[in-house]
């Protein structure tokens, strides 16, 4: 019986639980820290369960499709509602339960990381509490069937991600840095709103899955279209709306920078969501694919090189970030440009988007990882300034390694799994267009050059005198690197298992527009 | 035209608002232009909502007639809850900076850079 | 700084009247229009008025924003429970599970003119307080930390 109800209700469990742990921390943080941060990990440790359970029975099962505030979840068009899906309606296919996954797993790492990391700060309850919030809002982005639903979560997203930007309010750069993402992201979300209106105005209906069947790409919905594509590739940090990435990833505390890197995702999972299954196959799909690609690569390029001369090891990772979601991009407008050629799609266009999916998990794995050692250095040196810093090879050995694995991730190095996609992405992207292979390969020994040059000036060199004092971070702060690092190697070593296991299932899943219909209208 | 006036007074609103953030100076004059672009999708919204005649759809015992559908009605109630919580976040983001910096000027507020 | 006797006075009449004006609109939310939200904001202007007229030190000696941080949580903890309790019914998570179990909240609403019947419309009257209660406790509380924020030096 338990089981059962468990099992029937994991798409709203997956919401339910952070929410109410987040709704539940200021109380329990009044009586005790500790058992706090105990109810903060049990929660996020719950919601990785959840995730877990829910990306098993999408792949065994299908799309899973929860309407709430129904008798039974898969009551998605009442009887008595004229064929419209009147409610609210989680529609969870492989993709969707491919990024829950990744976003609660690095939510675990972040979690136990912040442990030691937040424990010198004020503000502890507020702090938890958001981050809860933040989990709750990337969640909600990609499990959600309903446009204006997925409007409320991006601004949740926003919210609670600006108010941890701005958390360490005794530096007023925090603050300018939160302010600058706020403003963006509410502009951005109304901008998505003002695109809902629309298409609500036209086809009567919010739920992704009737307006993409009724979808007729009118002048209006080219506008709307144009819209949410702007708004999402701005919040996913895509050149050339990139420029609040580096100040905000910069300024937050190392272990939310982690977690910012999945919620920027969250908005490009809302590209691929609106392009492949909102207009599917009406919309041009090779123009609007090479404008993907397009994007793609200014992101790869223009991003890499603004990285080279930072000074701030954060800036420096946080320009790297905006490189690599150029990749991602790159990957998924291939896919999306030859996406009515069944033929070119099977040849090179899915193992792109399969490069392209497999690198949004691997990005948020070697990354997240990589702003955990940074944050790890200014734990201990209290610096982020690459020319002050040097030496620490010799007392922060273990941060070194996790140091060492994120960069030969992040330059596509084998045996990690940067290497496996980024593979994947040359491979295939080769086939259609070489020059963009090749200037992706050039963007990837740029990548290593700068983590070169980064990793010489941190590690190596003599012990410095004004860091002679400086020990390994807490052990909190080294068991979520640990867990991360441990997936980037499983990635890395194993690729196949993976893609077959979940990237393949989630390309599919984006390309296949009528079965995302039919789960939830029923029918095929 | 005069049942198009709503949306063209929407459009009006978005765009007066994104000029005022682009061309003010002081942050607060900003967040009023992000305000301004709210009321404008709330215009369009209610707009959409909008039937002639119609009743409100909480009775279970209604007469026979037409029935507004309440979903942009939501959405906007919604949205104006969203804008409340996110206008005093900025406010308060402007109060911390006016501390720190001495000054509300965008163009003195800029330490980031690069 | 308190404010002038004038003021003071006519805040502390007022004062009543605001909060039983809002409870009126988050009770009757689901019968005029209204609803949590908007009562919560109602109340949380009532706590504002004190807020102006009274010193910030008086205040938060009579009110502490702890206490506010509490009834913001207990708000938001009531709705979540609220909407989960349905899990428990056997239907998804916010199905109105109030409605057609025993006489409590349940009546049909009337159509035309009439005094309003309360108890109606299963457990969106206990979403609606819940909401209110939330909304008057993170609303005061905004306000609270900005008053503080205005009072210290540059």
């Amino acid at each position: 019986m338990m089981q059962e109800l468990l099992l029937q209700n994991l798409p709203a469990l997956l919401l339910a639980v952070p929410m109410l742990g987040a709704f539940a921390t200021p109380l329990i943080g009044k009586a005790s820290g500790g058992a706090r941060n105990l109810w903060a990990v049990a929660i996020m440790l719950a919601t990785l369960a959840v995730a877990v359970l829910l990306t098993a029975q999408v792949l065994s099962t299908g799309t899973v499709v929860y309407t709430f505030g129904a008798e039974t979840p898969d009551l998605t068009v009442p009887a008595d509602s004229g064929g419209i899906p009147i409610r609210i309606i989680f529609t969870v296919d492989a993709m969707g339960a491919f990024m829950a996954l990744a976003a609660s797993f690095v939510g675990l790492g972040v979690m136990l990381y912040s442990f030691a990391s937040a424990s010198r700060s004020t503000g502890q309850n507020g702090y938890y509490a958001l981050l809860l919030l933040l989990v709750v809002g990337i969640l909600g982005m990609v499990c959600t069937g309903d446009m204006f639903n997925f409007f409320v979560f991006l601004e949740i997203n926003s919210l609670a991600g600006a108010a941890l930007v701005a958390s360490r309010v005794d530096k007023g750069v925090a603050v300018e840095a939160g302010l600058k993402y706020a403003v963006l992201s509410t502009l951005g979300g109304l901008l998505v709103l003002f695109a809902i209106a629309l298409l609500y105005g036209q086809y009567g209906a919010l739920n992704i899955a009737v307006i993409a069947s009724r979808m007729l790409f009118t002048p209006l919905d080219q506008i709307a279209l144009v819209m949410l594509l702007v708004a999402l590739a701005m919040k996913a940090g895509a050149v050339p709306m990139h420029f609040w990435t580096p100040d905000a990833y910069s300024m937050a505390p190392s272990s939310i920078t982690a977690l910012l890197v999945v919620a920027s995702q969250a908005s490009l999972y809302g590209v691929f969501r609106v392009v492949f299954t909102l207009y599917g196959l009406t919309l041009e799909y090779a123009t609007i694919g090479w404008i993907i690609i397009i994007l793609g690569v200014l992101s790869m390029f223009v991003g890499v090189t603004m990285a080279i001369p930072q000074k701030d090891v954060k800036r420096l990772m946080a320009y790297h970030a905006v490189s690599q979601t150029g990749y991602m991009l790159l990957g998924v407008g291939v896919g999306l440009a030859v996406l009515g050629n069944q033929q070119l799609l099977d040849t090179y266009g899915v193992i792109a988007m399969e490069g392209g999916i497999f690198h949004i998990i691997n990005h948020a794995m070697y990354k997240g990882l990589l702003f955990l050692t940074a944050g790890a250095i200014f734990y201990r040196t209290g610096t982020r300034n690459l020319n002050q810093l040097g030496g620490l090879g010799h007392s922060m050995k273990w941060t070194m390694v996790f140091f060492i694995i994120g960069a030969l991730a992040i330059a596509g190095i084998p045996p990690f799994n940067g290497f496996a996609s980024k593979l994947m992405i040359y491979e295939s992207v080769f086939l259609f267009n070489p020059l963009l292979a090749i200037i992706a390969m050039v963007v990837s020994i740029l990548t290593l050059a700068s983590f070169v040059k980064v990793f010489h000036s941190i590690f190596m060199g003599p012990r410095l005198p004004e860091y002679a004092d400086v020990r390994e971070v807490p052990a909190p702060m080294i068991i979520g690197m640990a867990l991360l690092s441990l997936l980037v190697i499983l990635f890395g070593v194993f690729p196949q298992e993976v893609v077959d296991l979940l990237i393949t299932p989630a390309a599919g899943a984006l390309i296949d527009q009528g079965g995302y219909i039919a789960s939830v209208l029923g029918g095929a | 035209m005069f049942f198009n006036l709503p949306f063209i007074v929407a459009a009006l609103l978005v765009i007066l608002g994104i000029i005022t953030m682009l061309i003010k100076r002081n942050l607060i004059k900003m967040i009023m232009g992000l305000a301004l672009v709210e009321a404008g999708v709330n215009l369009l919204l209610v707009s959409i909502g909008y039937r002639a005649g119609g009743i409100a759809p909480i009775f279970t015992s209604a007469p026979d007639g037409v029935m507004v559908m309440p979903t942009v009605q939501a959405m906007t109630l919604t949205n104006i809850v969203i804008g409340i919580a996110t206008t005093a976040l900025l406010l308060s983001f402007v109060m911390v900076i006016y501390r720190m910096y001495g000054t509300a000027n965008a163009e003195k507020v800029r330490k980031l850079r690069g | 700084m308190n404010m002038s006797k004038i003021v003071r006075s006519a805040a502390n009449l007022l004062f009543p009247f605001i909060l039983v004006f809002g409870f009126y609109i988050v009770l009757h939310g689901h019968l005029t229009p209204g609803g949590g939200f908007q009562g919560g904001a109602v109340i949380a202007t009532g706590f504002v008025l004190m807020f102006v007229a009274y010193s910030y030190d008086f205040i938060t000696g009579c009110i502490g924003a702890e206490s506010l941080h509490t009834t913001e949580t207990i708000g938001l903890l009531l709705f979540i429970v609220t909407a989960l309790v349905a899990l428990g019914f056997g239907v998804t998570f916010f199905t109105n599970w109030m409605l057609d179990v025993g006489p409590v909240l349940n009546n049909p609403v009337a159509y035309g003119p009439n005094p309003g019947d309360l108890n109606t419309a299963g457990f969106i009257p206990v979403m609606n307080l819940a909401v209110g209660i939330e909304v008057l406790g993170a609303l005061s509380v905004i306000v609270l930390y900005m008053l503080s924020g205005t009072k210290e030096e540059i």
